[in-house]
């Protein structure tokens, strides 16, 4: 980040940031052939950086495909990156060895989309949220581990006596919520949430968005949200970053961004969300023409151009910079002094 | 106002659940007038796309429609039709599209061969006519390279290609009532906004009318004339789209739309709707939604709601209502 960034951001009052990530790059291969040689690679994050603030919450948004999930795996080191770094707390995660990694494990959780998958359907739901206790040795026997399981329940709302049922007996929001206690069991700083309310039905998500909020503020998490949902963005995060087939196209903070977009896929994604105001109904615009290109073969220059509204000269060859504009970074030439003038004519 | 195209009365399907019959589906009427789009909105197991299957006679046994259900389409009576009447009806008088297109194609065949069995089945015309025909559906749906994708296999299509070929499918046979059941959900919001955009032009071109089935109320907006709110099972209010979207009475109604987030609510708790849908067959004798209603009150629990007519096309069946009707 650049100084005047920096500045901008003491004179905001944003804290330092709990995660970094520079130059992030995940690529996954494509084998052929009898002897499985690498044919082509699949660039699912191709360059990302990210600044999480202490206590506050950044939402990764996306189509799919875009990368948004790998960025969150590879943080976790669920997945290996071949290049870039992972800042939490000035170490670089990517460096370590995973037994001097093991402690960051404890330091950084995850929420998945499908708490069904996510939880042994034959493990009962108190074992399944002292496991990561046992696993990091909290609590010194078994009973101390079963009174802070039912501490944690009445954290997340369920009732402690419910600990011995499976997962089964549980509604769909419960076993999210059963997901976020075991989460929550080792006193993780940095929660990353992929998906986790999506596939919840409306009434059931507002009351997992609003417990994650109270967890924030009681528990002084940082949040990483990866999420397609820009309702969810507005409503829940401090920070935006957009994506758009592995790399950040805007990013900054969501007010501003989602009240100004600059960049054309921002504004395209922004505009083809249908909203409930009823004075603007049937004025949706026509979203992006066309579909995301394929990772493994994105368009040369700007990734956005062949699906851009706006594109003019330099686009097709020379890829843009994320640059900072007005407060916000976005990666675009329409903001890119060398070539403006050519853009307004 | 025209008399409706699709009439539902009473409307019930029951399943067997724990010894006895649990009707999925209770006493839900409806009607759709010509060019209209009316929406059915509920969460997950409300009984929505039930009640869609039913109208097009495609609930599979162990589920049943009730015999004092009443279905009419123009002047027929759904329910009375043989089965090769049926068949005559599903296509050409009503098309259904789905949430996911791959399941609704044959993953073996060439979608332009699916658009031509489809229009040979419904018309007598020759190979290569028919072919010169599916490629101008698929130009009139904006697929991009119209005869090249003829012979492209549906797994490589993108989503919202998929959904364009089903789509045309249904412009094969011009059906004067479209059933679109979820047909955006699967995909990417870009995309979504191609495709309902597609939709309203179609729906205008054609002065067809659309049963729309989602659970998303931006989509709602952007789509529908008038809305039916379903839960568990039962229509809970119905109204043009300015009456349920801008003064919702039911209690089911308001907490749904206060509980979307946006940025408008930043800052603060979004409106909660305690507790979760009780399972089928545990439901409440009374309003359905006793167990979790804020304004719940005396005859709730134990005595269905009756309808209350708030206007010519607003209605809703909630006690507090009527309550307040009434006095």
């Amino acid at each position: 980040m650049s100084a005047a960034a920096a500045e901008a951001d003491a004179a905001r009052g944003t804290p330092p940031p709990l995660l970094k990530v520079e130059g992030l790059k995940t690529w996954f291969p494509i084998r052929t052939g009898v002897l499985q040689r690498v044919d082509r690679w699949i660039r699912a994050v191709d360059g990302v950086d990210l600044e999480i603030p202490q206590g506050k919450t950044l939402a990764l948004v996306g189509e799919s495909g875009c990368g948004k999930t790998t960025v969150g795996r590879s943080i976790l080191r669920l997945e290996q990156p071949r290049a870039g770094r992972v800042l939490y707390d000035d170490t670089d995660l990517l460096a370590l060895s995973r037994a001097a990694l093991r402690p960051y494990r404890q330091a950084m959780q995850i929420v998945f989309q499908d708490p069904t998958s996510s939880l042994d359907p034959r493990m009962p739901v108190r074992d399944a949220i002292a496991e990561g206790l046992r696993s990091f040795s909290i609590g010194a026997n078994t009973a101390e581990r079963t009174e802070r399981v039912a501490e944690l329940m009445t954290m997340v709302r369920l009732d402690p006596e419910h600990m011995w049922r499976y997962p089964h007996e549980f509604s769909g929001g419960q076993k999210q919520r059963i997901c976020i206690a075991r989460a929550l069991a080792v006193g993780p700083k940095l929660l990353i949430c992929d998906e986790s309310v999506s596939a919840l039905d409306v009434s059931i998500q507002a009351q997992i968005l609003n417990l994650l909020r109270e967890l924030q503020q009681r528990l002084r998490l940082t949040y990483l949200f990866i999420t397609h949902d820009l309702g969810v963005v507005g409503h829940i995060a401090d920070r935006v970053a957009v994506m758009y087939l592995g790399q950040i196209v805007e990013t900054g903070e969501v007010t501003e961004i989602f009240e100004e977009p600059k960049h054309p896929y921002t504004r395209a994604l922004l505009g083809s969300v249908p909203r409930l105001d009823l004075e603007r109904a049937g004025r949706l615009g026509g979203g992006a023409p066309g579909d995301p290109p394929d990772p493994a073969n994105p368009p040369e220059g700007c990734r956005f151009h062949t699906r851009c509204p706006q594109v003019f000269e330099p686009c097709a060859d020379t890829p843009p910079a994320l640059r900072e504009v007005q407060g916000r970074r976005c990666r675009c030439h329409l903001y890119d002094p060398a070539h403006m003038a050519r853009a307004e004519l | 106002m025209s008399a409706p195209i699709l009439t539902v009365e009473n409307l019930s399907v029951s399943f067997p659940a724990a010894g006895a019959r649990a009707a999925v589906v209770d006493g839900v009427s409806l009607a759709v007038s010509p060019g209209e789009v009316l929406a059915l909105v509920g969460e997950s197991g409300c009984g929505k796309s039930m009640t869609a299957l039913a109208i097009l006679r495609l609930i599979a046994k162990p589920g049943r429609i009730e015999a004092t259900s009443r279905i009419a389409f123009e002047d027929r009576d759904v329910l009375a039709l043989k089965v090769t009447q049926m068949r005559a009806l599903r296509g050409a008088g009503i098309a259904m599209i789905f949430q996911e297109p791959m399941a609704s194609l044959n993953p073996v065949q060439t979608v332009g061969d699916q658009v031509i069995e489809a229009l040979r089945l419904h018309e007598r015309v020759g190979r290569s006519a028919a072919r010169d025909r599916a490629a101008r559906i698929f130009e009139r749906v904006h697929i991009p390279d119209p005869r090249g994708r003829l012979d492209a296999y549906p797994h490589q299509l993108s989503g919202g290609l998929k959904q364009r070929v089903m789509i045309a499918m249904m412009l094969v046979v011009r059906p004067r009532l479209l059933i679109a059941d979820e047909p955006t959900t699967a995909l990417d919001v870009t995309v979504q906004a191609q495709i309902l955009a597609l939709l309203r032009e179609l729906q205008d071109e054609l002065d067809m009318s659309i049963l729309l089935i989602t659970h998303d109320f931006g989509v709602v907006n952007e789509l529908a004339d008038r809305v039916a709110v379903m839960y568990a099972g039962r229509i809970a209010e119905e109204g043009t789209r300015a009456e349920v979207l801008g003064a919702p009475r039911h209690p089911y109604t308001q907490g749904l739309l206060r509980s979307i987030p946006s940025l408008a609510h930043r800052g603060s708790d979004l409106e909660e709707i305690a507790g979760t849908v009780p399972s089928i067959g545990t439901w409440p004798a009374g309003c359905r939604f006793a167990t979790r209603c804020p304004k719940v009150f005396a005859p709730c629990e134990a005595e269905v709601p009756q309808t209350v007519r708030l206007s010519q096309s607003h209605r809703t069946a909630c006690h507090d209502v009527a309550r307040e009707f009434v006095s």
